[in-house]
């Protein structure tokens, strides 16, 4: 009680007017039982609605799916042709291909660069810094992904042309992922773009999971004389379930990604081998042939490729939370090296 | 200081509510009143007259994106002049516009291919109305090659199915006297969206190389043997315009305003032409003496198709196609359609092939020749809504 009064006349010193508190109503046992019993059957319909969401959507897709299903059956998963006008044939692997390697592409350069900014952001940026350094980093989330993909196409694609990809071509030519010849849209190219646009959602996440650890495992690590390197990686190793789950947030991202990444990649219906080649992904192929998919068989092919990336994007997921799981079992007995 | 901010934040929430159920009222107004004219309007004569002057029609269609800006300039012109009539148009592409028209969601449709033998077969009394005309054209990015490089189909077929890859081939180089090729390779782009573009231009190719016809076809989208693919005709522009060495192709009216380098086509005469508004009405007065009727069957009419072998028509882009508007014959069957309605359309679709023909040229619209106007004339006459003739002189 003494508190709660000294805190309200330091309130009253401050601001002239008392903090005022509402008692909460007091109920008796039964109304008790009553409203708890209302409220964990409103939080759990709403709850389960999410979970309708998601069997209705899965089953529409299938049922909408069906003709391509029936027509082509377990190969449209590994078919590489994709042919409206003659044959009429379809089949999904070079977007399935496409769509995987790009996001990899994306979570490689993307997770590092968002770490790196998540650790300055948190541990080594001075106070002044930080609000607005973060302000500026989950701008970048802010920006509509056409807008990246006009930079990717005008900006970004011609100077990895003229500049960076040379370069990378003269060093490790030798590799065939970086033979062939370069036009700056490509499936690296679109791999880079993802990885921009990914690294406001993972770095903001992982700074968050970061400013988390508690303050007694950065100062037990300077006690222990560790470095600053080295405390960082303490606090890094503290929190790497929130950050796996901050990657499969990016990787999210990534997968379902449409307009950015159709403009640069090429959208070539290919099984490439090199990275400057042109590729295509799922979501791409989706949003570029959904409105002018003429005949039914046509439509069908391109929900079943709906419906096998929402597959993949349920697999990364499930995939994801199992090494998230894992990783928390080991953060346990983690020490400092 | 709080009870007093306490209290602002009250009235704000009392204006905004008020301010919602205002729009919302007005809304479902509008909404009611233009969808569902009430029942008793309709039954006495006198009261249909009153309807007819007073209530607005909202006139629905959808489809192709190439007639957009052209739509879109006839609908506000037109809304000028009969204050009533409202017409609003989703450039939703023209495989959604037939699917749309199909299902009789909309008053009518647009497309830049006709209905197929399937498609014309699925629905009851489809008319095909010819609107407006573009051209697809070769778009390239050479450096130091101006506008008006040289092409014949054959050429363009064998570039486009990754035979020819170099730009100082001898084909080309021979048919390009003076001109500075260099020895780079070609980049092909295309369209990677389906599009009524692409499948003009596959019409094409496949006219001019039976390779190209048996292997990819003409479709919205296609099989495409070589290239990278551009979303829109900004994404096929865009990749052209930054990476020299590029052949594409785009609608003509895309490529003029955004100022594209494009090429001269050869045509049957042998002769090469600039696309141009004149190169593609002399294209479409040429093939129009072949045209079917409006009720009939169109799956066969392509501009191309009959320009491709017409040796006489001299100065003929052979790229060159309609866009279609596409209306019921007996509009009864479209749900909610009233009399009041149907005379605002058929009167909408008249206005559109005369008067509004004169908003085509300065968008870079090809307006309708002498020919193709008397054909849509007919066949408007022929709607009918409960059987009657709909059409007034």
């Amino acid at each position: 009680m003494q508190a709660i009064s000294k805190r309200n006349n330091d309130a009253r010193l401050t601001s002239a007017q008392p903090v005022s508190f509402k008692p909460l109503a007091i109920l008796s046992h039964g109304q008790r039982l009553t409203a708890d019993r209302a409220f964990k059957l409103v939080a759990g319909g709403i709850s389960s609605i999410v979970l309708v969401i998601l069997v209705a959507i899965v089953f529409e897709l299938y049922q909408q799916s069906r003709l391509s299903i029936d027509a082509f059956g377990i190969e449209f998963i590994w078919g590489t042709v994709w042919d409206p006008a003659i044959s009429e044939v379809f089949g999904a692997l070079p977007v399935i291909y496409g769509t995987l390697v790009t996001s990899v592409l994306a979570l490689l350069f993307g997770v590092p660069l968002s770490l790196g900014t998540a650790i300055v952001l948190s541990e080594l940026a001075p106070q002044s810094l930080r609000s607005p350094a973060s302000f500026v980093v989950e701008l970048l989330a802010a920006i509509p992904s056409v807008i990246y993909g006009l930079w990717g196409i005008f900006t970004l694609a011609p100077a990895l042309r003229d500049y960076a990809y040379p370069a990378v071509q003269s060093a490790l030519g030798f590799l065939p992922l970086f033979q062939g010849p370069i036009s700056g849209l490509g499936v690296l190219t679109g791999g880079i773009i993802l990885a921009i646009m990914i690294i406001p959602t993972v770095s903001a996440v992982s700074r968050d999971v970061l400013a988390a650890v508690p303050d007694t495992q950065r100062e037990a690590a300077f006690a222990l004389g560790a470095s600053r390197w080295q405390a960082a990686k303490t606090v890094l190793s503290y929190g790497r379930s929130g950050i796996i789950g901050a990657t499969i947030l990016g990787l999210g991202r990534a997968v379902g990604e449409t307009m950015a990444i159709t403009m640069v990649i090429g959208n070539r219906f290919d099984i490439f081998t090199s990275l400057f080649e042109p590729g295509y992904t799922m979501a791409a192929i989706i949003a570029n042939e959904f409105t002018e998919a003429t005949f039914d068989l046509y439509l069908s092919a391109l929900i079943e490729v709906g419906l096998i990336l929402f597959i993949v994007a349920t697999t990364v997921n499930v995939v994801a939370r199992l090494i998230v799981w894992r990783s928390m079992k080991m953060v346990r007995g983690a020490v400092l090296e | 200081m709080q009870p007093r901010e306490k209290k602002s934040n009250k009235k704000m929430l009392a204006a905004v509510g008020i301010i919602l159920v205002v729009l919302i009222a007005v809304g479902a107004y509008y909404s009611f009143g233009t969808t569902n004219p009430p029942a008793t309007t309709t039954t006495s004569g006198i009261n249909t007259m009153t309807y007819e002057s007073m209530q607005p029609v909202t006139l629905n269609g959808a489809g192709a994106t190439f007639p957009f800006p052209l739509i879109s300039k006839m609908s506000a012109e037109y809304n000028k002049l009969y204050p009533a009539v409202q017409i609003n148009y989703q450039s939703i592409g023209s495989g959604g516009g037939i699917r749309q028209f199909t299902v009789k969601t909309v008053d009518f449709g647009a497309s830049d291919a006709p209905l197929s033998d399937a498609q014309f077969a699925n629905v009851t009394g489809p008319l095909h109305i010819p609107f407006t005309i573009g051209g697809v054209v070769p778009t390239y990015n050479v450096p130091g090659v101006d506008s008006g490089l040289k092409f014949t189909g054959p050429i363009l077929a064998d570039i486009f199915l990754g035979k020819i890859t170099k730009w100082n081939d001898p084909q080309l180089v021979a048919i390009n006297p003076g001109v500075n090729l260099p020895s780079a390779d070609i980049i092909v782009v295309h369209r990677s969206d389906g599009s009524g573009t692409t499948y003009v231009w596959t019409n094409y190719l496949s006219d001019v190389s039976s390779e190209w016809k048996e292997n990819v076809g003409k479709s919205t989208s296609v099989n495409w043997p070589v290239g990278l693919g551009g979303k829109g005709n900004e994404g096929v522009a865009g990749i052209v315009t930054q990476n020299p060495n590029s052949l594409g192709y785009n609608e003509f009216a895309y490529a003029t305003i955004n100022k594209i380098t494009f090429g001269a086509v050869q045509n049957a005469a042998g002769n090469y032409v600039l696309p141009s508004l004149e190169s593609f009405t002399a294209a479409v007065s040429a093939a129009s003496s072949t045209l079917p009727k409006g009720d009939e069957n169109w799956s066969k009419v392509s501009i191309i198709d009959s320009i491709v072998s017409n040796s006489s028509a001299a100065n003929a882009y052979p790229v060159t196609s309609f866009s279609y508007l596409l209306v019921y014959k007996e509009l009864n069957i479209i749900p909610g359609m009233d009399l009041n309605r149907a005379k605002a359309l058929v009167s909408f679709l008249w206005w559109t092939v005369h008067d509004g023909q004169q908003y085509a040229s300065p968008l870079v619209y090809v307006p309708l020749p002498g020919s193709v106007v008397t054909l849509d004339e007919a066949t408007i006459k022929t709607i009918t809504f409960n059987g009657q003739s709909v059409f007034q002189g």
